[in-house]
Parts: C-alpha cells; structure tokens; sequence
C-alpha cells in the first residue's frame, strides 16, 4: 500500500483523490485542505448570489470522504514540507508522513499593490468565505467597483449586480477579457454589457483608493488620468497567482512568474512530488481552467500504476455566458501567425460579432471569436481540435444561414478521436465503442460514457453522433414514448381512437406493459381528453395528470400554487378586476399581469386553492388552464371599436375563438391572437394561429412559435369570412392534435411534417385525405361538452378531499416561508428559508 | 423513526387516491403515501421532501415504474425516487427516507 498525501481540496485536488480511490492502485489517502469546508465547485460560485447554498456546492462530504477511507482535514493548512524526512506540517502543528506527495494548491487573487487597498471594504472573488465577505460588505452600499475586465471579473459584476448594486467594471487594458477576445469581440461584448447597466472604464489604472468622508459613498478611487470614482465596494479581479509557498520554501524548482514547474508526468523537480492543477506550471504556462487540472491529476495518478499517460497540455478554449451574453473564444483569438487570414462578421443591430483565423492555405482553423452567439462554437471548436479541413469558403462557417451555403459540420465528418464532450473526456471512439457494445440508446450512451452529464453543452452533439451511428449501422432509432408503450404518440392516438379506449388501463393492457410512467401516463390523458373531453380528475383520470393537471393550478418553485382565471382577448370589466384584487388580498396572493394579457395569482397553498376558485367562480371566472397543455390566451387588440386603424373587431373575435377552444386538451399548449389591422398589436405572427384583419376580412396565420426557439408564423388563407375562419381553425388544430409528438408545439410539427405548408393547405382547405368533415366533428363534441373544471371540482366533496396540506392534521406546511418585497409577497430563498426554520426551532 | 412500539394510524384507506398519492404528517414529518391498489404491498411511504427540488411535493409526483422498480416523479423537476429504497434513479447519492406501513383492517398505520 502507498502512503499518499494531498494538499489543497480544491477541484482538482478533490478529483484526484476520488478518482484515486476509484483506480486498482492500493493507497493510504491522507488530505489536507487548507479552507473550513470540503471541496466546492468554483466553477459555479456565482451561483451563490443568485441562491445557491454552499451545500449545493459542495462536491462532497466529510461523511463522503469517510466512507472512502480517506483520512481528511479541513482548515489547518500545511505550512512546511519536509523533504529529507518526507513529512508535512500543518499550521496547528499536525506532521503526517508521506511517501508520495500531490500539491494541488490552486491559486489566489492578486490584489495590485495600490494605496488603501487594504480597507475593508476591498474584497477578492474566489472563496466561499470572500463571498460572504462581499455579501458583508454590500449591506446598505449603493455602488460596487470590480478591478479588472477579464473573465473572472465579469463574474464578479454579475455578482454586484445580483446583490442590487449600481456596478463599475475598471480595466487596466484597453478592452475586455483581453487574453480571450480580439479588438472587435472585446468591443461588442463592451457594448452588450453596458445595455445591461454595468458601466465600463477602461484604460483606467487606479492609484490610490481613500475614504470618502464626504460624500456619500465610503470610498473614493482615483485614477491616474486624473478621473475619481465614488464607491463603497471593491472587488479585486485583477489575476491569479499560483500557492507556490511551500513548494519554494521546500526547494522545488518554480517558473520566474511563479508556478510549480512540472514535466509530462506532473512531477516536480523532486520525482516523488506532483503538482497538478492552478497551481502548477507546464511548458511555462498556467492552466486556469479546471478541465486541464482535471487530466493532470489523471496522468498523477497513472504514475502510481503500471501503464503511466502523460500530460499533454490542453486546450484552453472557452465557452461562457457572462451576465447572460454568450461568449466563445477558441484557439488564438488575436492571429498573432502573421500569414494568418481573419474573416469577420459583424451585426450591431442584433449586437453579434464573430471572427475566424484560418491558416494562410486556408484549410486549418487557427482561432475565433464569438460573441452574443455561440451557436457554431461546437462546429468550430472541432474543426480547430481536430484539424479537420475547412469548406472551401471559411467564412459560410459564421455567416447567418441564410447568407449561403449550409456549412454544419455533420457527425459522420469527425474523426474517432474528436473529443465530444470535454467535461468528462469522451472521444467520438468512445460513443462508437459504446454503442458497438450495445449500449443503443441515448440513455444508455451517456449512462455507460458519462458524455453530456457535465455542464451539458455537448448534448446536441452527442445526440448527433448516436442518431448518425445507429443509422449508419442500420439501427432503428427508438421513437416509443417509453419503456411502456413501442408506439409513438401519433400511433397511440389512432389505436385509442380506433380502439374506443376510455382509460389508461385499457390502453395499458392492450398496447403496454408494466404500470406506466410520468411520460406515458400524462401523454394518454392528454389523448383521452382531447378525444372524449372527460372531467379530467376523473377517478380513472386522476393519476395521469401531472401535478399541474391535478390541482388545476401550477406548481411553483416552493410547493405553492398560481391561479389564473381566464380573462378571455385580455378584456375585463373593473368589477371582475376589482374581484381580482379582493381575492388576492385576502389570500395573500402576490399579483402580477402575465405575458399573455391577463393576471396571476401566486403563492396559493394547496388547502386555499378550492376557496379562492369558489369566489372567483361566484364573481363569474373560468379556469384559464394555465396548467394544461391546452388552450391558453387568445391575445386581442383593441380593434375597430377605438383604434382608429382597426378594419375588424379584433377584440370580438379573439372572445369568441379563446371561448370556442378554451378547454382543448392538446399535445402541447396552445396560443392565438387577433389584431384589428396590419399594425399587428396583438402580435399574432407569433401564436400556433393568428388572425389579423383585412379590409375583407381575415388572414390566418398558422405555426408561429415565441418562447426558446421563435418562429414566424406562415400565411395560410387569406380574406376570410367567418366561418370560414373557423371552420379552417377547427380543421387545423384537429390535424395538429392527431399527428403531433407528445409536447411537439405547432411550430416544430410544422417544420416535420413532409410536404410542409402545401401539404397543410391541401388537407385543411382542399382536404385531400377526405377526414375534414370528420376533425369538424370532433371539434364540435369538444366545444359542445365543455365544462369549466373547477367549477365541476369545487361541487364535488369527493374531488376536494385531495386539496389539502395533510390528510391526517390541519397544520400548513411549515417549510413554506414567505418574504415581504416590493409590497407583495414572494418565496423564501433558500438561505432565508434556513434562517427561519432555525429562527423558530 | 424513534422507539414508538404503538403504531401510529396515519390514515383511513378511503383517504388514499387510488394510483396516486397524498401526505400525512407524524412525529412532526412530512409522509408521503402512495396507493397502489393492484401490487402488493399496496401503500407504499417516502419523505415527502424532494431534496433536489427543496420543496414539500413528492406526494403530488406521478406514479408508475422504470425498469421495475416502482417510483414516483417528482412534479418540480421531474427526477425518479424509489417507492421501495427511496433511491433517486438520476442521482444515486439522494435517497430519501422511506417508512414502514401497513394496512390494518381500514386504516394505514405506521409501524416499525
Ligand atoms: C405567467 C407567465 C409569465 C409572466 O409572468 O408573464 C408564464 C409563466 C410560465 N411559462 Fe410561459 N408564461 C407566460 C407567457 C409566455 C409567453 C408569452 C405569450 O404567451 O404571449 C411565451 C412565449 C410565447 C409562446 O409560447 O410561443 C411563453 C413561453 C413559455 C415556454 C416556451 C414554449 C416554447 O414552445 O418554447 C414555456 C416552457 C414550456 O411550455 O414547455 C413556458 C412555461 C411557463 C411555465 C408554465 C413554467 C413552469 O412550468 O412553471 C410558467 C408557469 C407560470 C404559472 O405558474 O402560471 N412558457 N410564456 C405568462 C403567462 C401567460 C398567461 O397568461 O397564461
Ligand atoms: C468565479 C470563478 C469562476 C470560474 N469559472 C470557470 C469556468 O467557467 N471554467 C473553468 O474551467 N474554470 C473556471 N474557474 C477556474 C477554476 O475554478 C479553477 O481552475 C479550479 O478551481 C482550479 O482547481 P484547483 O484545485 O487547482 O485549485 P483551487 O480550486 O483553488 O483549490 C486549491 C485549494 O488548495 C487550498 N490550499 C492552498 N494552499 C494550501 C496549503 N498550504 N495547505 C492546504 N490547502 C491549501 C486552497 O485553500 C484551496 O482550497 C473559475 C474560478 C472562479 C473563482
Ligand atoms: S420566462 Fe417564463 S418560464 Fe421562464 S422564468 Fe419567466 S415565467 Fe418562468
Ligand atoms: S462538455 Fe460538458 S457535459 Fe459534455
């Protein structure tokens, strides 16, 4: 057995003894780890401010550790190595002995040595504890400073940001992230962020920071310029620099910048001592990212074993969202190969800029520039990993789709060892070995390789990659709906329909097997209703509908319910209005105007919900099935009646269509909108059907998509009449619901559905397939048997035994905490959750 | 659980939702009950905190199984428990607390 012992539980340090524990090698463990607490994800601090705890952090437990046999410590640094004697001490004076020793120390904030640095209110970005540190000092402060525009310093702005602070980025250099980014990202990225309200100096060295006795910040800085800003915090982001103490004070060999130098097997100048991760130097450079530290400590411990990898340095490009604003660099970003040829585009209007540098022949990628889109990031980074050769005009790669030629890199063009998914080191080989060993599914590639379960950025490339594979090997690629059911949604709607199936057990016995799931239950609920409109809770219903479905409300993030009556075109009178603010007063409800014209209440515990719906019933709402896959708004202008462009009554007809489909159980939501003219107030070029009116009556549009992936609505008739109107309408969503995918929204079923629009148009408006008359009908039993589900729920004693807390007590639930904020109520964050509970154990 | 030899009667089995769940609190815990009137044993109980969403729900997830094993969803995030372990399917490392229950003439009780 070897007698190991590692300093520093940072990242990497934490990988190496896990991953160390899971290799054949027989090792005695010992860690020391210098801060309070078991390693973190640092890579994810920020999420701090927006409410993740330091528990959701962690990346293990000293119970973990335990249970691993590691002997762990926490707090007490190691300050001497003793080389003669190959022991270490800590600061509290602990020796271990060791027979072989890992550094794995990271790296700290380096605070420039300026005048008044030293005050209390200039912090550091890096731990845990200087984030509470920040959190400290931003109490009662108005404005907060990062010192530094790199990388880490855009996270620090992010953090201010979040904590309500007015925020200042202040660079030394002329631009942003100068070691990522060129002339021109650097000044687009600039650009985004200073529309987010951080304001931007660069250029600016800082001389000395006094107090500000005066004024009513705490701090002033002054520049060299001549220029001062007022502040009351300052975060120090202005570089790293590695924990090389020890390794000096013990004699090993650093860089002239500092670092441990380390060769090819992560060894020190002492060969029975690695460095591996921030803090060690390879080839003369620093890897400030924590993927390289990741295979540094992989070759570490390989040196243990007897088939030893070598390090190989790694590539450092990067793909980041820095307050929201997408950001890739990769490979050499400025061009500094003076053959080298760049091609730029740029669009101030929707603020994307993006550059490649391609190689003087122009076949190999040498670096790019992203910023405010991303999307060809995985396309290049493998073209530059993998020196794969370019198309024959380099520059199809950034230019906009429509601009040209289609330049996607397919899957079946990457060679073997293309790395996929950088997170846990997964090669294209490694998926084909998979699925040559039978792993034929999605899940079981990425249970068996562990591709894409990091950080998730290469999940459409793997999928990519295990579509492609299959075919190519003639495999059927799985469309069941799951392990219960080997038919896809649409084959499951026509044996329901033909079958005349009523429930899920039917259907079950029939076409399934075993008890069902969370996919396959909702899923036939949902065809159920759509063809024989059935009160959804229903005993035999009742366990098929999502949590949503069930309460006919939405779950929010704490436990608690919204309410949203329907508010039909977004038309109401002030006394339903006036309703709606009694009712949320006296509930407690916090209050806001949706996105789709109408209101919701949140925060209604489970035992409420049939109250308030019984008095909004009495004052004459309906549900709104804001947690269906149904019907939801139909948008309106005001139309005609005011407006005095309006050719149509836009706000009558958006009435009658939200009431002649409210209630229409489909395979995703549905929404609509009309507008009174071609202004298009009511934006209904962006609903599954808009409407907008003519000087002759009405253009349908049909299979427009908000939401993550907008899509324009198509132009489908023109000049309606009414019924005609509707009759398509009726047609149209009774074709979607019959072919659709489970949660498949008009917008994508359109863009698969062979034959595109024309066919649409054919089976709607010339009805090709004969079935118009029919899907008429089916549309008419739906609108004919209508029934608001919560009034039915609220008249029946049966159905409201499930509207509670507890089955057995009257208690609420106590983990249910809420904050007073701008008036209103909201949820407790987490932390302020834990605060109370503890509060009043 | 403690050393309460008494059973502790959470519920009637009229109170159950067939297919489906409800929650019960005792000894100041939040139980969630699930009723599966076809499988034997017919309830089944787990914390009904769902650590990963960190919210009191899991008696609200749907019911049904994955490779055999009888689990609930979870309604915020959608992750798998274990009926039987209290597993979660996606992260071996979460498992919630289950508890012993039994079926005693027309009510659920609380054994163990
Ligand atoms: C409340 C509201 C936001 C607001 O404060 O304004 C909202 C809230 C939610 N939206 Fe939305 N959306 C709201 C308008 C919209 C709009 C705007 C609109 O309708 O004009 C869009 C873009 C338009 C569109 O859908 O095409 C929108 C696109 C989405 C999407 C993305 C859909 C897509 O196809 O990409 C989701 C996710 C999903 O449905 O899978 C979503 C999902 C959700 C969910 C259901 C998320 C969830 O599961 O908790 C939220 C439920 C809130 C609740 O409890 O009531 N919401 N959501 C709006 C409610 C409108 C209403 O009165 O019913
Ligand atoms: C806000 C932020 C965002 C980041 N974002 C990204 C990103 O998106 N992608 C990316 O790849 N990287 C990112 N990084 C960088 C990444 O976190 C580091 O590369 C990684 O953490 C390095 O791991 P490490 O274990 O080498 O060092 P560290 O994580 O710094 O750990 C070293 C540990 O050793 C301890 N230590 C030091 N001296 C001693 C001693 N004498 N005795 C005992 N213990 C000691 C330290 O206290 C520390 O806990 C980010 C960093 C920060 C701060
Ligand atoms: S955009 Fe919609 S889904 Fe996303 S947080 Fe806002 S309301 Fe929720
Ligand atoms: S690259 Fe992060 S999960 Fe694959």
């Amino acid at each position: 057995m070897i007698n190991v012992v590692v300093i520093g539980n940072g990242m990497v340090g934490h990988h190496y003894v896990e991953q160390l524990v899971n290799s054949e090698i027989d090792a005695k463990i010992t860690l020391i780890g210098g801060e309070p607490r078991p390693a973190y994800d640092r890579v994810h601090l920020s999420e701090f401010f927006a409410g993740r705890s330091p528990e959701d952090l962690a990346l293990t437990t000293r119970e973990h550790y335990a249970e691993l046999g590691v002997d762990a410590h926490f707090g007490d640094p190691v300050e001497r190595i003793d080389r003669d004697n190959k022991t270490v001490t800590t600061s509290c004076g602990r020796t271990f002995d060791y027979e072989k020793l890992v550094l794995a120390t990271g790296s700290y904030p380096f605070v420039p040595p300026i005048k008044g640095c030293d005050h209390q209110a200039c912090t550091v970005y890096r731990t845990i504890d200087d984030l509470g540190n920040i959190q400290a000092q931003s109490k009662n402060a108005k404005v907060g400073v990062v010192v530094g525009g790199g990388l880490l310093g855009l996270e620090a702005a992010n953090a201010l940001k979040h904590l309500g602070l007015e925020t200042h980025v202040v660079e030394f250099a002329p631009g942003l992230m100068g070691v990522q980014l060129d002339t021109g990202g650097s000044a687009m990225l600039r650009r985004k962020i200073e529309a987010l309200g951080v304001q931007v100096h660069t250029s600016k060295a800082t001389q000395i920071i006094e107090e500000n006795s005066a004024g009513e910040t705490r701090l002033e800085m002054k520049f060299a310029d001549g220029d001062s800003l007022a502040t009351d915090v300052i975060v120090f982001s202005a570089g790293i620099r590695p924990y090389d103490q020890l390794a000096r004070d013990a004699g090993l060999k650093v860089g002239e910048r500092g670092g441990i130098d380390i060769d090819y097997h992560c060894k020190t100048s002492d060969s029975d001592i690695f460095a591996i991760g921030e803090c060690a130097l390879f080839g003369g450079r620093i890897f400030g990212l924590v993927a390289p530290g990741y295979r540094m400590a992989e070759a570490a411990i390989s040196q243990l074993s007897s088939d030893p990898i070598p390090f190989q340095g790694a590539d450092m490009s990067t793909k980041l969202k820095l307050l929201g604003v997408d950001v890739g660099s990769i490979g050499d970003p400025h061009g500094k190969d003076p053959d080298s040829i760049a091609y730029t585009f740029s669009d101030e209007r929707i603020e994307v800029y993006k550059r490649i540098i391609v190689s003087a022949d122009g076949k190999k990628l040498l670096g790019a520039v992203l910023v405010g889109d991303c999307s060809d990031y995985d396309t290049l980074l493998q073209y530059f990993l993998n020196d794969i050769e370019l198309p024959k005009d380099p520059e199809t790669l950034i230019l906009p789709y429509n601009a040209g030629s289609e330049p996607a890199l397919g899957a079946a063009a990457l060679p073997a060892t293309a790395t996929i998914c950088s997170c846990h080191n997964v090669s294209k080989g490694d998926i084909v070995d998979a699925i040559d060993a039978g792993h034929c599914s999605l899940a079981a590639v990425k249970s068996e390789t562990a591709a894409s379960t990091g950080c998730g950025g290469c999940t459409a490339l793997l999928k990519n990659i295990v579509d492609d594979e299959m075919a190519a090997r003639g495999l059927e690629v799985n469309t069941s709906i799951c392990e219960h059911f080997a038919h896809t949604r649409q084959e499951l709607f026509h044996l329901i329909k033909v079958g005349g199936f009523k429930t899920f057990d039917e259907v079950l016995e029939k076409h399934g097997s075993g008890r069902g799931c969370d996919i396959c239950k909702p899923t036939i609920g949902s065809i159920l209703a759509s063809l024989w409109n059935d009160y959804v809770l229903k005993d035999q219903h009742v366990g098929l509908q999502d949590t949503n479905d069930t309460f006919l409300a939405n779950m929010q993030k704490n436990g608690t319910y919204s309410v949203v009556p329907r508010i039909a075109g977004g038309e109401i009178t002030p006394d339903k209005l006036i309703v709606l603010g009694q009712v949320a007063k006296k509930y407690n409800l916090y209050t806001k105007i949706t996105g789709g014209q109408r209101v919701d209440l949140f925060g209604a515990r489970v035992q409420h919900l049939p109250a308030i719906w019984k008095e909004l019933i009495d004052a004459g709402f309906e549900t709104g099935h804001a947690y269906g896959k149904a019907l939801r708004t139909v948008k309106s202008c005001v139309g005609s009646t005011w407006c005095r462009y309006g050719v149509q009554d836009s706000v009558a007809m958006a009435l009658y269509v939200e009431n002649r489909y409210k209630g229409l159980r489909s395979p995703h939501k549905l929404k609509s909108a009309v507008s009174g003219c071609t202004r298009e107030c009511a934006e209904a070029q962006s609903k599954d059907f808009g409407i907008i009116a003519t000087e002759n009556g009405w253009n349908l549009f049909v299979c427009g998509n908000g939401g993550m992936k907008p899509r324009h609505a198509d132009l489908f008739a023109t000049d309606l009449d009414d019924e005609t109107l509707i009759k398509y309408i009726d047609r149209f969503l009774m074709f979607y619901i019959r072919t659709a995918d489970r949660l498949q929204r008009t917008s994508v079923w359109m863009d698969n559905l062979e034959g595109g629009l024309e066919y649409l148009k054919r089976v709607v408006i010339e009805d090709s397939l004969g079935i118009a008359a029919e899907l008429e009908q089916q549309m008419s039993h739906i609108v004919g048997t209508y029934q608001c589900e919560w009034k039915t729920t609220i008249e029946d004693p049966e159905r409201l035994k499930r509207f509670k807390q507890f089955v057995n007590s009257d208690q609420e639930d106590e983990q249910i905490v809420f904050i007073e904020e701008r008036g209103q109520l909201r949820p407790a964050t987490e932390q302020e959750l834990q605060t109370k509970l503890q509060e009043s154990a | 659980m403690t050393d309460h030899k008494q059973p502790t009667v959470l519920c009637k089995i009229s109170d159950l939702i067939p297919n489906s769940g409800i929650c019960a609190k005792a000894q100041g815990t939040q139980i969630a009950l699930f009723y599966l009137p076809e499988e034997t044993p017919q309830v089944y109980a787990i914390g009904n905190w769902d650590p990963i969403g960190k919210a009191n729900v899991l008696s609200r997830g749907i019911v049904g199984d994955i490779n055999q094993r009888v689990v609930v969803a979870s309604p915020l995030y959608k992750q798998h428990f274990d009926l039987v372990t209290g597993e979660c399917i996606e992260d071996s490392e979460v498992t919630l607390p289950v508890f012993a229950v039994e079926i005693n003439e027309d009510s659920v009780v609380l054994t163990d």
